[in-house]
């Protein structure tokens, strides 16, 4: 066994400063294991949020030595130790105590997304049909599990503070799961323009490089849409098309 | 001393795993107002980690499936202590419920046919299980969620309730604090529904998360209700052990569902070693007709690697126990051996098993598609729960419901995988239905604003115990450590009266557990408040477990580790007495309606 320091940022909203503790790290260990050691033995009100401990539930997001990433699922092998290793909150939002941010814009954020709307049941008893090829499309972004790592790090949000005109790339993945689901009919590029701010993206990709579930946030889900909201809105043939045929779903 | 908001709602929902967002959905269809609490943020519950799936007897990958094969499933798998009713309810509308998922969004994976496909899982004799690979609980939870939000249900997210208040006989509402500035908030409602899950949290090895402490049951029984078959706990035979950090998170069993099977330091198959009577006529006995089976075989019969979870993690304590174990006191899980099968082997693994692939690499440094992994039983699941009346899920309470795995009587001794996801959105929308019906008869009712200035008081002792108190940690722990110890899954008599004197120990110190600092965000006063909970549970499960005097599904006692016909004709059950002690009792099974004992008997053949 090895003894580690760590460097906490402690406080309450924005009044905090760094403390340091020892840890005593053994095979295997992830960082919140090391956090929870630090809570039972040296600081009982140290708050931090995890649930799943296996990178399923998202809870337990925070920027180790810098870097976004879950507590759970960083091992102590992988990081640099030789200097104490440093664990913040998420920085793109609001703090509430030591490694606890408030996230609830994200929910929000979320809900102004057009719902679910599918098209009429194939069959009589109201159940439709889908090939296993057009579900695999959409269940890579079916995958997130709403860390909001990808919110911390996008700078439309971190840096220039766009909470309001833009929903982040989290809610691109949700749009698009939307979007390209075999069933769906609803048509959510005006609002990606108009109100969601699609626009400030210049896919930059850090969303893509900070996402755990390895979702290809930028590729796969942004451009897509971003393609949508250029046919919709610069080119006029499409434009006409659609006047004829409102269901955008054969594009797909 | 006001020092709290008070909230009003028509119907309180408390838990948003699925049982509860089920139940909010469901409640604020009939227009009336819905509050959801919960302790988490949204989407975080416990039900975001299923992995395997749902049973639903749809018939679409195996055409000879029914709701009475899954009922007589159930029932054989429960050793017939569950609540029969229930048991046909849920088989009869688990296909429904999966439908509506699918028409609320959720995309679960397809057969040739384009229908929803379904996988092989222990206990079941068809294939039934709706799966979206191995995360069907993050369909499950997100579906309703997304869906949920648009509902109209106002939602509390990081309030944790305390205690529950009554007028009179009836429930009245629920004291709760926020987390992030640990302020206090009065929910009065005339209709409230706990879906709160589990208990899991009372052990150290556990497959739950530092939510399952067992919140639901314990408020419910101090509110006056009933809580039935406590003591049949779900010991998950794969939960990985290796490295400690890790000890108990689970595997999922639709490893074993595609064709994983279980050696012991020999490499021997032992699982062929000790097939209970029950179950010889539909299982393989021999490793090529287990193989048919898990490609699909309609002739071939079940590997005995998915006999049901409690005999099965038995049969790996045996090996154990007996020096044939892993390293790390387990057995191997080896599923790269499918590649002398199929020669795309190690991409169906990941395809079929992708978070389970992940697990392994990126916290046990193990690559699944090339070496066993090391697994041993895990806390997993309470069967045992608040006493509901099968059809609208209330409790003798007048008001309060429940509903999802706080909820007793549909497993009886023991769960089939699968059937807790199905669980959650068939018993979920029947309490939404029932509260809500019931709310509309009822007046708001009143509440005792001594009795919240008490609650109030008690949960803030902590801060007051100073210097002198204890770490609520270490508390924790040692309960974890005891129950574990004492009332885990092989148990004596010795040990169990042992953990009954042991845990008025435990009492004594939790009542001077301490908490320091501010109220905003502070885990050691929430776990502090948390002891109570853990506390009760616990006692319920070892008084429960004392009296059983035979071994049956969850519960095995090594005093008596058969089991008896007699113990089979009975549920034990465990209320508050008047003086706030325990009191635990027997109650008859009501007589099987005919047809289904006929069911039962088909089933037999
Ligand atoms: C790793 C894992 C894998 C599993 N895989 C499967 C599977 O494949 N198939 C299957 O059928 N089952 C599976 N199960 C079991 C199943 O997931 C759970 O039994 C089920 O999700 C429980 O759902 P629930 O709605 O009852 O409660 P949960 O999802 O546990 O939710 C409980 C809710 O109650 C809230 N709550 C609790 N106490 C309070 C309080 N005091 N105040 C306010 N809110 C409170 C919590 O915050 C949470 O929102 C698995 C379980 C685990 C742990
Ligand atoms: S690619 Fe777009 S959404 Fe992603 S981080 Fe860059 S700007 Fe933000
Ligand atoms: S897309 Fe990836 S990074 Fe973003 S919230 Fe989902 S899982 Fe997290
Ligand atoms: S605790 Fe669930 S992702 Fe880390």
């Amino acid at each position: 066994m090895t003894t580690t320091t760590f460097r906490i940022w402690r406080g309450t909203g924005n009044e905090g400063s760094w403390e340091e503790y020892p840890v005593e790290i053994s095979e295997g260990m992830v960082v919140l294991d090391a956090i929870h050691a630090i809570q039972a033995k040296h600081a009982s009100d140290l708050a931090v949020r995890w649930n799943c401990k296996a990178g399923k539930c998202g809870s337990c997001s925070a920027e180790i030595n810098g870097n976004p990433r879950l507590m759970c699922m960083t091992r102590m092998e992988t990081i640099d130790t030789s200097q104490p290793v440093t664990v913040e909150p998420l920085r793109a939002f609001p703090r509430v105590r030591d490694l606890v941010t408030d996230v609830s814009v994200n929910f929000r954020m979320k809900k102004s997304v057009t719902p679910f709307t599918p098209r009429k049941p194939d069959a009589a008893d109201g159940t439709w049909r889908m090939k296993q090829e057009d579900v695999d499309r959409v269940q890579e972004f079916r995958k997130c599990i709403e860390c909001f790592l990808c919110q911390n790090v996008c700078h439309v949000l971190r840096d220039h503070h766009k909470q309001d005109e833009f929903i982040g790339p989290r809610h691109f993945v949700y749009t698009a799961a939307l979007e390209m689901h075999p069933l769906d009919t609803a048509d959510r590029v005006s609002d990606l323009k108009k109100t969601q701010g699609i626009g400030y993206c210049n896919i930059t990709k850090c969303c893509t490089v900070a996402c755990p579930e390895h979702i290809k946030i930028t590729d796969n889900a942004i451009i897509p849409l971003k393609e949508r909201v250029v046919d919709e809105f610069y080119d006029p043939l499409t434009k006409l098309f659609r006047i004829f045929k409102p269901r955008k779903k054969t594009e797909a | 001393m006001s020092s709290y908001q008070t909230h009003e709602f028509d119907v309180l929902v408390i838990g948003a795993g699925g049982a509860g967002l089920r139940a909010a959905i469901e409640a604020s269809s009939t227009g009336q107002s819905v509050g959801l609490i919960c302790k988490s943020l949204l989407g975080k519950a416990h039900t975001v980690m299923a992995e395997g799936g749902m049973a639903a007897a749809m018939g679409n990958s195996d055409d000879r499936d029914d709701w009475s094969t899954h009922f007589a499933d159930t029932m054989r798998g429960g050793q017939y202590l569950n609540d029969w009713r229930m048991a046909e309810l849920h088989a009869k509308e688990a296909p429904a419920r999966v439908r509506e998922l699918e028409a609320w969004g959720a995309v679960f994976d397809r057969t040739q046919d384009g229908k929803i496909n379904q996988r092989n899982f222990g206990g079941h004799k068809y294939r039934r299980l709706a799966h979206v690979g191995d995360r069907t609980g993050l369909e499950m939870i997100r579906t309703l969620q997304d869906h949920g939000i648009h509902q109209g249900f106002e939602v509390f997210m990081e309030y944790t309730v305390v205690e529950l208040l009554k007028d009179g006989d009836r429930i009245a509402g629920a004291f709760a604090y926020e987390r992030n500035h640990g302020r206090f908030h009065l929910f009065k409602a005339k209709a409230i529904i706990l879906a709160t899950g589990g208990v899991g949290r009372c052990y150290k090895i556990t497959s739950n998360s530092w939510e399952g402490t067992g919140d639901g049951h314990a408020l419910a029984y101090r509110a006056g209700a009933m809580m039935r078959d406590m003591e049949f706990l779900q010991f998950h035979p794969t939960g990985m052990v290796w490295p400690p950090s890790v000890r108990g998170i689970l595997v999922t069993e639709g490893v074993r569902g595609e064709g994983g099977i279980l050696q012991n330091s020999e490499g021997r198959r032992f699982m062929f070693d000790d097939i209970p009577d029950a179950y010889t006529h539909q299982t393989a006995d021999n490793e090529e007709e287990g193989w048919r089976y898990i490609i699909g075989d309609k002739e071939a019969r079940r590997p005995p690697e998915l006999l049901t979870r409690d005999h099965v993690a038995r049969c790996i304590v045996r090996e154990v126990r007996e020096g044939r174990g892993s390293p790390h006191g387990g057995v191997f899980l080896n599923i790269h051996w499918i590649k002398e099968q199929l020669k795309d082997g190690s991409e169906h693994i990941k395809k079929k098993l992708p978070s389970m692939y992940h697990q392994f690499m990126e916290l046990g440094g193990v690559d699944i598609t090339k070496e066993s992994m090391e697994v041993g039983p895990t806390t997993h699941y309470v069967m045992g729960g608040i006493q509901v009346d099968s059809e609208t899920q209330m409790s003798i309470v007048p008001g309060l419901f429940a509903a999802g795995e706080c909820a007793g009587g549909l497993h009886g001794a023991n769960r089939l995988g699968g059937n807790s996801l199905s669980d959650l959105v068939v018993f979920g929308k029947r309490a939404g239905e029932y509260a809500a019906k019931h709310a509309a008869e009822q007046s708001m009712p009143t509440i005792d604003a001594g009795r919240v200035e008490e609650i109030e008081r008690h949960a803030l002792r902590p801060f007051e115990t100073g210097g002198d108190g204890e770490n609520p940690f270490e508390i924790q722990h040692d309960l974890q450590d005891m129950m574990q110890e004492r009332a885990g899954i092989v148990r004596t008599e010795e040990n169990l009266s042992f953990a009954l004197d042991a845990l008025t120990g435990l009492r004594e110190r939790a009542a001077r557990a301490r908490a320091y600092d501010n109220r905003d965000y502070n885990p050691g006063w929430h776990t502090a408040l948390d002891l109570d909970n853990l506390l009760d549970v616990s006692e319920m499960i070892v008084r429960s477990a004392i009296e059983r005097r035979e071994s049956r599904g969850g519960h095995f006692h090594d005093d008596y580790p058969q089991k008896c016909e007699k113990h089979g004709t009975w549920n034990t059950v465990v209320r508050m007495k008047a003086d706030g002690s325990m009191e635990r009792s027997e109650q008859q099974i009501p007589a099987i309606r005919e047809d289904l004992q006929a069911i039962i008997e088909e089933n037999q053949k």
